[in-house]
């Protein structure tokens, strides 16, 4: 039952991004697609659920629970810092380029 | 259902911030602050997760190990700080490609972590062992392969690997092996039990780490905004697997979302090549099918910087179509100060982007914002196609495949029925290139020797500097 529920927020997630991915224009394309990168890295709250199960040991099984969070921090930082930084590119041009 | 939790509502903020965050992206405007929210949504799941770990523990009252938890945040919130400030504009594709492969990563880790924690039984999971030795075996293999994949095509993207399609021997029987057995052997451990789990887990991993290389090799250089937009959309799938693992709805419709813009972006991409993503994928483009004319150009005009100058000087309106030689030669800002230079003279300047222009989705557009052209004189093919036999020139900067005219006017050309940005209409062409070399497609464009166009052979930067210097000169 629950599965099924959870398949059904999977569709309907899909069917949501479709709409409002397609009306992000062109111009912003890339950073549509950082941005995402930033949100993939959501996989940092399982990865978070797999520091529970280890000891301070420095076992196989703590060193890769440590990558795991640190791939997804790796996403989750780089991409939302560096989408910003694009999106401030177009931002300025607002200010400074109008005459 | 038991009862939801305050978490599980704040759960909900986190993904309603993603959905408001993706919508502002919509608009030039609010797209800064809809990528503050989604970061902001990601920081309220962050929280509320350590929270629920450190205080109400996991299932069997296991609670957060926080110097693992520290460390790990501090690794990766620094290196991926590092990697956003450092990065070039014209590097973004190769960045956005390593991003998606971490993200794969990721998943992978997710969900091989849960099933060595769990020591390989899903019984007491939420959604029951059945679904969660699926959503395990998915992926480990979607995150290994687009992790391995994406390191492909970042190599391709830096030329560190060489652009050209590899066409191994017998590769689509390779590829059905090892997905064939790679998924069967884990799905035969999993499942069944007379074959250890574990192992069964190790083989997958190698099968799709393979499996992601073979699959790249193939694509050539010029195709991999395809590539990059569709391990973009993998990467999503992968994290929304991993969420079926845990059990986590914010992982599924976070992940959903990845996975559903990547694809709509590897469809614009395919449509603006006239490619279906099959062609594409299987690759070798440019290797057979149709004859390739390997005839020699024989009326090519050339033009030195002083004549363009003079051409340019006399023009009312301009358009520059920017290509991914463009970005190659970092010319982006002569190009910007170029135009400043022309519309001194009251000229109106405009810049055509093609979809697939540059290395990734909107390349061209970043490199332009970043110096500092305003957006609103950015154009799409459909908005300023119409707009070329209306003016006087058109400058080519490092474009050549998205500006032939075979595309329209020979049906027998391998690139026949791809969209291009009709650069032959305008009054003058002014194509900015090192050599007569052909495009990635690696056929003739006959718009070399139109009567209307003039060859300014050159590095993109230095030939533009000259003619700014022509032209205040004069």
């Amino acid at each position: 039952m629950i599965f099924l529920l959870m398949l059904f927020v999977f569709m309907l997630a899909i069917v949501v991004g479709n709409e409002l991915i397609s009306k992000v224009p062109p111009t912003l394309h890339t950073p549509l697609m950082s941005g995402a990168n930033a949100i993939s890295g959501i996989t940092i709250v399982g990865a978070l659920m797999g520091a529970q199960y280890v000891t301070d040991d420095g076992t196989t099984k703590q060193i890769l629970a440590v990558a795991a969070i640190a791939l997804a921090m790796i996403n989750v930082i780089g991409g939302f810092m560096v989408t910003d930084r694009m999106l401030a590119m177009f931002a300025t041009k607002k200010k400074g380029g109008k005459k | 259902m038991e009862n939801f939790s305050a978490f599980d509502l704040l759960y909900l903020v986190a993904t309603a911030f993603f959905i408001l965050g993706i919508k502002r992206l919509s608009k030039v405007k609010t797209a800064r602050s809809g990528n503050q929210l989604s970061a902001i949504g990601m920081l309220i799941a962050i929280v509320v997760t350590a929270y629920k770990l450190n205080f109400i523990g996991g299932p069997d009252g296991a609670t957060l190990n926080w110097s693992t938890v520290l460390i790990g945040i501090a690794i990766g919130g620094g290196l991926g700080a590092i990697m956003a400030k450092r990065v070039e504009m014209t590097g973004m594709p190769e960045l956005v490609a390593l991003l998606n492969g971490f993200g794969g990563l990721a998943s992978t880790m997710v969900a091989f972590t849960d099933f060595y924690g769990l020591g390989g039984n899903g019984s007491e999971t939420a959604l029951g062992a059945g679904v969660w030795s699926v959503a395990i075996i998915l992926s480990i293999f979607i995150g290994t392969v687009t992790f391995t994949g994406s390191l492909m095509a970042m190599g391709k993207l830096s030329g560190k690997l060489s652009g050209n399609p590899v066409i191994l021997p017998g590769r689509h029987l390779l590829t059905a092996v090892l997905l064939i057995g790679g998924l069967g052997i884990a799905g035969y451990g999993l499942f069944t039990g007379n074959f250890d789990a574990e192992q069964s887990i190790y083989i997958l991993i190698a099968c799709s780490a393979i499996f992601g290389v073979v699959s790249v090799l193939p694509i050539g250089g010029a195709d991999m905004p395809v590539v990059v937009s569709l391990l973009n959309s993998y990467s999503g799938i992968a994290a929304a697997m991993a969420g079926f693992v845990i059990g986590n709805s914010l992982l599924i419709v976070a992940g959903a979302l990845v996975g559903a813009s990547g694809l709509i972006l590897t469809m614009v991409m395919c449509k603006a090549m006239n490619r279906s993503l099959g062609n594409v994928l299987i690759g070798g483009f440019g290797g057979g099918g149709g004859e390739i004319d390997k005839s020699e150009y024989t009326s090519v005009k050339s033009a030195g910087p002083e004549e363009a100058a003079m051409i340019l000087e006399s023009a009312t309106s301009v358009i520059f179509i920017p290509g991914y030689g463009m970005a190659v030669a970092q010319a982006q800002h002569v190009v910007k100060e170029l135009g400043l230079e022309l519309e001194k003279n009251g000229c109106k300047v405009r810049y055509a982007i093609h979809p697939v222009a540059g290395r990734m989705p909107g390349h061209m557009n970043v490199l332009l914002a970043e110096s500092d052209v305003d957006y609103e004189q950015l154009y799409e093919l459909e908005r300023i196609n119409g707009e070329f036999k209306t003016t006087d020139v058109t400058v080519i900067v490092g474009a050549n495949d998205v500006v032939n005219p075979e595309a329209i006017e020979n049906p027998q050309s391998p690139i026949a029925g791809m969209p291009i940005l009709n650069a032959h209409e305008s009054g003058t062409v002014l194509m900015i290139k090192r050599s007569l070399s052909p495009g990635y497609a690696g056929i003739k464009n006959p718009l070399f020797e139109r009567d209307n166009t003039y060859m300014c052979f050159g590095d993109g930067k230095a030939f533009i500097e000259d003619i700014i210097t022509e032209l205040k000169d004069a």
